[in-house]
């Protein structure tokens, strides 16, 4: 096996600080605000952004956001879905500001799936 | 869209779903010659010629989950009711530069609302994706590139 360079162990240490942005890095719960042009016009940016306060104020690191596309249930947006650790995704629709907050206390913090906001589970 | 600043969100996230790792928005305000231009320009993986000619239909989509594609179209519309023009360019493997521009003083012109907002929810939301904003009114010059402070 060829020597390691220093130049290789640059290369690797970019590829893994690629792949492990912090946020994704010990992310156990994701959050998929779903940003097609539907979610926009419906106010899934608003969503978005009290999802950004909600997390920013828990202080908790585990927890990735990241965007989507639409889903094809552009009649329920803005939808949202929320993946637990390996348990099922469950999506919510018709969200908004209040919702997402409640959402994110009672959800991701103490684990009760709102299920009136729900549009479907897995 | 109820803002212009919706639009920049929809079409940059166009760009992100097509593999684009750096997203370039530049905004020009420009008092003097009544004219506000918008164009934002990706690094995905470009839109084939016979494509780009229907992109702005609002019933041609890529999408296989629903049969209409609006996003581009309305950004389009917003443009022509303000006197402005629209134009899209795009090479595979290169990337797509969608450009728009408005007259500033039209009635029909929306406001460019809530950018911080919309800037915000694509750094967060987009953690792979580096941004370039670029905004000038009047010849003052803002620019922020996600690459200098991550």
């Amino acid at each position: 096996m060829s020597k390691l360079t220093i130049e290789d162990l640059k290369k690797i240490k970019d590829r893994v600080i690629k792949e492990n942005t912090p946020r994704l890095g010990e992310a156990k719960i994701k959050i998929i605000v779903h940003m097609g042009t539907c979610g926009i016009a419906a106010g899934a940016r608003e969503v978005m952004n009290s999802l950004l306060e909600e997390v920013a104020a828990s202080d908790r690191t585990d927890i990735s956001i990241v965007t989507a596309g639409c889903m094809g249930m552009c009649s329920s947006e803005p939808n949202v879905t929320i993946e637990v650790g390996n348990e099922e995704p469950v999506i919510y629709q018709f969200m908004n500001a209040n919702k997402m907050r409640q959402v994110f206390k009672r959800h991701i913090l103490l684990g009760e799936i709102q299920t009136e906001f729900a549009l479907a589970r897995g | 869209m109820l803002e212009l600043s919706l639009h920049i969100l929809d079409i940059i996230e166009n760009g992100i779903n097509a593999g684009a790792d750096l997203i370039t928005l530049k905004i020009i305000e420009d008092q003097k010659n009544n004219k506000l231009s918008i164009s934002i320009a990706d690094n995905g993986h470009g839109i084939p010629s016979d494509m780009l000619e229907k992109v702005t239909d609002p019933f041609f989509t890529t999408k296989t989950v629903r049969r209409v594609g609006l996003g581009l179209s309305l950004f389009r519309e917003a443009s022509r009711r303000c006197e402005g023009e629209f134009k899209i360019t795009s090479r595979v493997g290169e990337g797509t530069e969608t450009s728009a521009t408005f007259r500033l003083d039209h009635i029909d012109l929306a406001p460019m609302g809530n950018l911080e907002s919309t800037l915000s929810s694509l750094i967060v939301g987009n953690p792979g994706v580096d941004f370039i904003y670029d905004h000038e009114i009047d010849g003052e010059r803002v620019r922020l590139d996600t690459r200098d402070i991550k």
